[in-house]
């Protein structure tokens, strides 16, 4: 059991007010907030041994470029890499599916098939359609139930030797489903197609064992994990991140450069040109310590417990409804009250002092199945409490007689 | 009444609410008797962009003057577009590009000008001036 008021401690920004109010933060699933050890790791690199890294001979140099690596050695633990130039520093998931999409521009041609699901957001769909568009090849989506689960016989049959790769997140931003991936990544590899999963919603409740689930790429951000914003990572099987073409052309990515021919750099550094975001790369390193301290099977329980209590709380309320109710799902609740838009509960629980998303969260096809022009979404972190729910139901009510 | 006039009695409104609540209940209610677009003009011409909520204006004119006609999916935006709609209707277009919104500050719905806020406040008095400068080119 975790104790919540000591974690709650390590956040400074929970004791904030907001329209004064305390502040009750459930837009984790947005961003996650930072706790007091990150919060001064960054801090300390740049009072302590700012210098660029990979680079100079000089001992701040080698102790940046010690603390960068180190931190890769981490999060390579962390999720199970097998090699440590499996594990490439993004800025982002965003970025770490484009760099995917970029290189396999030079793999596919026209008549291949790029598989997406229904419940993708949108930085998991526009790449791969920049990628169609490029190279010809078709995007197919495996479409979704009711509930806001995949289907996985329509999977099983779209699949073909025309499917090259198939992208697909493990835990939906919008609805919370927890996919299947490991069954969808066996089905993928025996078409031959291979699979990155988005894993920017599953980082910050599970530890992923990319060995285990035998993913060919596995992206994620740093922010959604108590990490800083603006680094991400990405995991890639060493043998496709050989095959890949680099993504960005520049310093640290190169072995050899005349202006005839340049030849690059081994991994990871092939695909890390410039220098990166050393301060939030080191940090990530701290945030993923963190959050082990705390332990996800904790987390897990904690943000299981509050699932439980928020779904029933709502459901109190006559005409809300709730979007996403697979029985496989994290600590997300998207909903609607019958007759209000979902802007208009988000304005007013703000007043109360309450941080939720409203709108389509970057996924409108899912918005589009349900014919809805978006959602309130609570996203609860294991640092959130019963009692703050409460407060929430409350505040939702108080929204819902305002607005009727 | 010009629209200073207008402006000024809209800020005397608010200035009677002492808390949130009772000013965001204000609007809500002014929502309610926005002069509704007729559905024909609910066109993807009219929508307002860069607003979480949909937001449709239309504009005729009438006798020198333009006469705004709106509605929206979320009843706050609705009274947002309200009170925009009854300080710009029956106005000339050159009123209308003349005018400035410093009394949205006033009436203390401040955050909702941010240019980056996802209710397009900002979009919607675009559009508004937008469709002065149509009517003034046209005139």
């Amino acid at each position: 059991m975790l104790d919540i008021q000591k974690i709650r401690a390590d956040f400074p920004i929970l004791t904030q007010k907001v329209n004064g109010k305390p502040l009750i933060y459930f837009d984790n699933g947005a961003t996650s907030q930072k706790p007091r050890v990150v919060i001064d790791a960054i801090t300390k690199y740049y009072e302590e041994i700012n210098a660029n890294i990979h680079r100079g001979v000089h001992t701040l140099s080698q102790l940046a470029t010690d603390a960068y690596e180190a931190s890769r050695e981490k999060i390579q633990k962390h999720i199970n890499a097998q090699y440590l130039h499996e594990v490439i520093f993004t800025s982002g998931t965003t970025q770490g599916i484009n760099l995917v999409t970029n290189g396999f521009a030079s793999l596919l041609k026209e008549g291949d098939e790029v598989m997406v699901s229904a419940l993708e957001h949108h930085s998991n769909i526009v790449p791969w359609q920049m990628l169609c568009e490029k190279t010809g090849a078709k995007l197919i989506v495996i479409p979704m139930n009711e509930k806001g689960e995949l289907i996985l016989s329509e999977y099983d049959r779209l699949l073909s030797n025309k499917t090259k790769i198939v992208a697909v997140n493990h835990i939906s931003n919008a609805l919370g489903t927890i996919n299947p991936i490991e069954y969808m990544i066996e089905k993928a590899h025996q078409v031959g197609a291979a699979i990155l999963i988005d894993g920017a919603q599953a980082t910050p409740h599970l530890k992923p064992d990319v060995q285990a689930l035998d993913c060919d790429f596995y992206v994620f951000s740093g922010h959604k994990i108590c990490g800083p914003t603006g680094v991400g990572i990405l995991y890639g099987k060493e043998a496709w991140l050989n095959k890949l073409p680099p993504y960005m052309g520049g310093g640290e990515m190169i072995k050899e450069v005349t202006f005839e021919k340049t030849t690059y750099a081994e991994l990871p550094h092939k695909f890390e040109a410039g220098t990166p975001n050393i301060a939030d790369g080191i940090v990530l390193g701290t945030a993923i310590d963190y959050l082990n301290a705390v332990g996800f099977e904790n987390i897990q329980q904690q943000e299981k417990e509050l699932l439980a209590h928020a779904t029933k709380r709502l459901l109190e309320i006559e005409g809300l409804k709730i979007y996403g109710t697979s029985e496989k799902k994290t600590s997300v609740i998207s909903f609607n009250i019958e007759g209000i838009h979902p802007y208009d509960i988000g304005t007013i629980i703000d007043k109360l002092g309450i941080a939720v998303r409203t709108g389509h969260h970057c996924a409108q096809p899912i918005m589009n199945y349900f014919n809805i022009p978006g959602t309130v979404r609570a996203s609860f972190s294991f640092y959130n409490t019963k009692e703050e729910i409460d407060i929430f139901v409350e505040a939702v009510k108080k929204a819902k007689m305002m607005l009727s | 009444m010009t629209i200073k006039e207008i402006q000024d009695s809209i800020v005397d409104e608010f200035s009677m609410f002492d808390d949130w609540m009772e000013r965001y209940e204000y609007i809500i209610e002014l929502g309610k008797s926005l002069p509704l677009i007729n559905e024909e003009y609910k066109t993807e011409d009219n929508i307002i962009k860069g607003c979480q909520s949909k937001v449709w204006v239309h504009a005729e004119e009438k006798d020198g003057n333009i006469v705004f006609t709106a509605d929206s999916d979320a009843i706050l935006t609705k009274g947002i577009i309200g009170i925009l709609i009854r300080t710009f209707s029956n106005q000339s277009p050159q009123a209308i590009l003349d005018a400035n919104t410093d009394f949205i500050d006033e009436i203390g719905l401040k955050e909702h000008l941010s240019p980056t806020r996802a209710n397009g406040l900002v979009s919607m008095i675009k559009k508004i001036k937008m469709y002065a400068l149509a009517f003034q080119a046209k005139g």
